[in-house]
């Protein structure tokens, strides 16, 4: 009876979908403010329904409902119920309806919380979305729907692959998914504003932080994904360059260019049409990524859907809306006059440079993750475009970034001199300095670790200086330390963000560089030495787990001057998988991880065993999450949630917000 | 990430290369690492033969390291797994024929951009720097014109 009703909500939802689609657009083309009204509670119904609905299905699963193919497909009754409630967007038709949920989230916060914006451009921007939301309902309800009843259900179901019974995999993909949707809000406020022909600095102040938000899910979403492959793997790999990573890194390249680009909107009416263009792509990216993940035309294994009729109707979405507003954006773009004008020597020329190796990355690695199958219908050549081609082309592009990046956090807005980026003058030699050291210290390895490791000196030293710098030249230290407290959170936003992104590029280029590995068959009671480390096997038992059996090995890691380390890395057999899998063992460090991984027993008593030593392995992830704490600064700057909360934001700054009190960016 | 897991499952769970396959030359064994890191496991998709625990990866390992003991160069090794298993095998597509297109790719979009970049600041820099005054005069034009009708 419940999924009865949460079908049925599915199917109103998509009703009210299609109103919404419509009334307000008429009423905002022919100047009606109640038709234009309508589209909040509009907007509020069409999330309650689908809540109603997803509620429904999760009802479904944690009930153990096997009169539901998904639930027979996707659950078991012994499984526990974290993993139940997970299972619910393990699959193909449950995430596409978190998918959904999440997209009415957000028109709905828009309705809710969006009362600053002008009528006519919140009707528009509300109607476009629920086009978005309409198109995916049709998706779900017509290829995909969850709601299939069998007609004699089994008494259990076919459970749920061992390896995704993981925490830190359960909340990857809402993560991933609200980074997605989130960049729809930024799409139907370019459509909005294209179909108005106005852009103006209050426009960029209202799209910014739901660009803002989606990318710090992104940026969650992603490391998360990245860390579990790390940990869970069994040898220490944090990306692959799989087209499935891809999908989701193109859409966060592209929500990092406009989330810069916005700033230039906001602050200087200037790179208007292109903001538009990039919000487009970023969601268009969005669905190209979606597309390559549920169509499976590319390394079909990756996708739990090779359904062809899904994948041509994502494609036809794709068409559709990419195609349809593309054309929209040549025929309205040249009404959007710039009105900043700026120096070449400028903030705003920084953050064009910045646009234009984001982009560019972004798209070649779209190039790249879609050329196999270019060269396989045009060429007819069959190939691969594997990490070796990702790894030379793309960190050309993040070496770029990383250079230019303090440089044009530092330069003034409109004009600026040389002389502003004089106080990075420390911050370069340091990063010099450590380039040469690291170069010095560890000779014959890759150029590009220390190359890598000065640039993120660079970035983390560069963002110090530009904060010491805004706290004002000339005043005693004791007060500038105090008016370093006092500054914006956007500031400190910026600052943090990029920190976080030389950490993490530190991370990368230690661990790739610099890991020591170690391979060998190893007897019970003798030590060897991996890097500074003492290792012994101490002996393997059996141990039997809740559903499977493994062979835990003990194993004694002693460090120079400091207590032995025991780490139990296992091989575990899941009878009802009949796989066996590997649970690496990790010592965590702050300037290392250890990484021990079993491997198989050999004949005369010994086991294979796998050491690495992977140095500042934490630190990318933490950059990660340390990016995404400066975008949570910079969100919860009091600008936007004036922007965001109430219509105080025109009244304050009647200019469009780029008067003197609003922090530089 | 998830589907990633979904799909690739089991096989991948453990790092693939055994003590007994190791040459005694670290040198040696460091260049057959580094080879084997840029050949596709052909079996087990998107995963390079050094990391793939599959049959078919240990051969093409072994494959490997017996070229190198006989002399080979990387390129030579690279060619004659190539030769055998097909183009697909190297995760490192050869620049030559139509994958030229994909190698410059990235430069031709590069300098595109730079170049679309460039005229764009340009442009800004000489444009009229009062934009605001030579619309208001506009207006007041507009007001002008309405106040007579």
């Amino acid at each position: 009876m419940i999924t009865e009703f949460g079908h049925f909500a599915l199917v109103l939802a998509f009703m009210v979908a299609l109103f919404q689609m419509i009334v307000p657009m008429l009423g905002a083309v022919w100047h009606r403010p109640g038709w234009m009204a309508v589209a909040k509670p509009a907007a509020t119904a069409q999330f309650a329904l689908t809540a109603c609905s997803f509620g429904a299905l999760t009802h479904a699963f944690v009930t153990s409902d096997f009169s539901l193919r998904l639930v027979v497909n996707n659950s078991h009754t012994l499984k526990p119920i974290l993993y139940k409630i997970t299972g619910v967007w393990g699959n193909h038709e449950g995430s596409l309806l978190l998918w959904v949920l999440v997209l009415t989230l957000f028109g709905a916060m828009a309705a809710w919380f969006g009362t600053g914006v002008p009528p006519a451009l919140r009707a528009r921007v509300l109607a476009v979305h629920a086009s978005v939301a309409a198109a995916f309902f049709a998706f779900i309800l017509f290829t995909s729907n969850p709601f299939l009843r069998l007609a004699v259900p089994p008494f259990n179901g076919q459970g749920l692959n061992p390896l995704l019974q993981d925490p830190g995999l359960a909340v990857h993909p809402p993560f991933l998914y609200v980074g997605y949707v989130g960049l729809s809000m930024a799409f139907s406020f370019a459509v909005a504003a294209l179909l108005q022909g106005r852009v103006d600095a209050a426009w960029g102040r209202w799209v910014r932080p739901w660009t803002l938000a989606a990318w710090i899910f992104l940026t969650i979403g992603i490391g998360l994904g990245s860390w579990w492959a790390y940990y869970e793997l069994g040898w220490g790999g944090f990306w692959f360059w799989d087209p499935v990573e891809n999908a989701s890194f193109m859409p966060w390249l592209l929500a990092t260019a406009l989330l810069h680009s916005a700033i230039v909107v906001e602050k200087r009416e200037a790179l208007k049409s292109w903001t538009i263009l990039l919000a487009i792509l970023a969601f268009g990216f969005s669905l190209v990524g979606t597309f390559i993940v549920r169509s499976g035309v590319l390394t079909s294994v990756h996708a739990f859907a090779s359904d062809p009729a899904r994948g041509l109707y994502i494609l036809g979405i794709l068409i559709l809306f990419v195609g349809g507003v593309l054309l929209l954006f040549a025929l309205r773009a040249g009404a959007m006059e710039a009105k900043g004008v700026f120096a070449p020597v400028s903030r705003e020329s920084a953050l064009v440079v910045n646009n234009l190796l984001l982009a560019v990355s972004a798209l070649v690695v779209f190039i790249g993750t879609i050329w196999p199958l270019i060269a396989e219908m045009i060429f007819d050549r069959t190939l691969s475009v594997g990490p070796p081609f990702f790894n030379t082309t793309f960190i050309p592009f993040v070496i770029g970034l990383a250079l230019v990046l303090p440089l044009g956090a530092m330069l003034p807005w409109k004009r600026g001199h040389i002389r502003a980026l004089r106080p990075l003058l420390g911050a370069g030699v340091l990063a010099v300095a450590a380039t040469l050291l690291t170069w010095a210290v560890f000779t014959g390895h890759s150029a590009l670790g220390p190359i890598a490791i000065g640039l993120a000196v660079w970035l983390v030293a560069g963002a110090a200086v530009d904060l010491w710098a805004r706290t004002g030249r000339g005043a005693p230290a004791r007060r500038r330390l105090g008016r370093l407290a006092r500054l914006p959170r956007a500031d400190w936003g910026k600052a943090v963000a990029h920190v976080g992104f030389g950490l993490t590029m530190f991370g990368i280029a230690a661990l790739t560089t610099y890991e020591t590995q170690d391979i060998r068959i190893a007897r019970p009671g003798e030590p060897y030495q991996v890097g500074a480390y003492n290792i012994t096997l101490l002996g393997v038992g059996q141990v039997q787990g809740p559903n499977y059996t493994s062979a835990m090995a003990t194993i004694q890691v002693t460090d120079q001057g400091r207590g032995p380390e025991v780490l139990r890395p296992e091989r575990r057999v899941y009878p009802v998988a009949g796989m066996p899998t590997t649970e690496a063992a990790i010592d965590n460090g702050f300037t290392r991880d250890i990484y021990i991984v079993l491997g198989d027993p050999q004949d005369d008593g010994g086991w294979v065993v796998r050491t690495y030593i992977k140095p500042f392995a934490n630190w990318i992830w933490g950059g990660a999450l340390i990016m995404a704490l400066g975008g949570g600064l910079s969100l919860s700057d009091r600008r936007y949630r004036v922007a965001a909360g109430a219509a105080g934001a025109r009244r304050r700054a009647p200019n469009g917000g780029v008067n003197g009190g609003v922090p530089a960016e | 990430m998830l589907v990633l897991i979904m799909a690739l499952g089991l096989p991948m769970a453990a790092a693939a290369v055994h003590p007994d396959e190791v040459l005694d030359d670290p040198a040696l064994e460091a260049r057959a690492r580094d080879i084997s890191k840029g050949l596709r496991c052909l079996v087990c998709r998107n995963e390079s033969i050094d990391e793939s625990t599959a049959e078919l990866a240990r051969d093409l390992r072994l494959l490997v390291r017996e070229r190198l003991m006989a002399g080979d160069s990387d390129a030579q090794v690279r060619a004659f797994v190539a030769d055998r298993f097909g183009e697909y095998v190297l995760l490192n597509p050869p620049a030559r024929g139509s994958t030229l297109i994909l190698w410059l790719a990235a430069p031709a979009l590069l300098l595109f951009g730079v170049g679309l970049a460039v005229a764009y600041v340009r442009r800004q820099a000489r444009a009229p720097a009062p934009a605001e005054a030579a619309l208001s005069t506009q207006d007041k034009a507009r007001l002008q014109k309405i106040m007579k009708g």
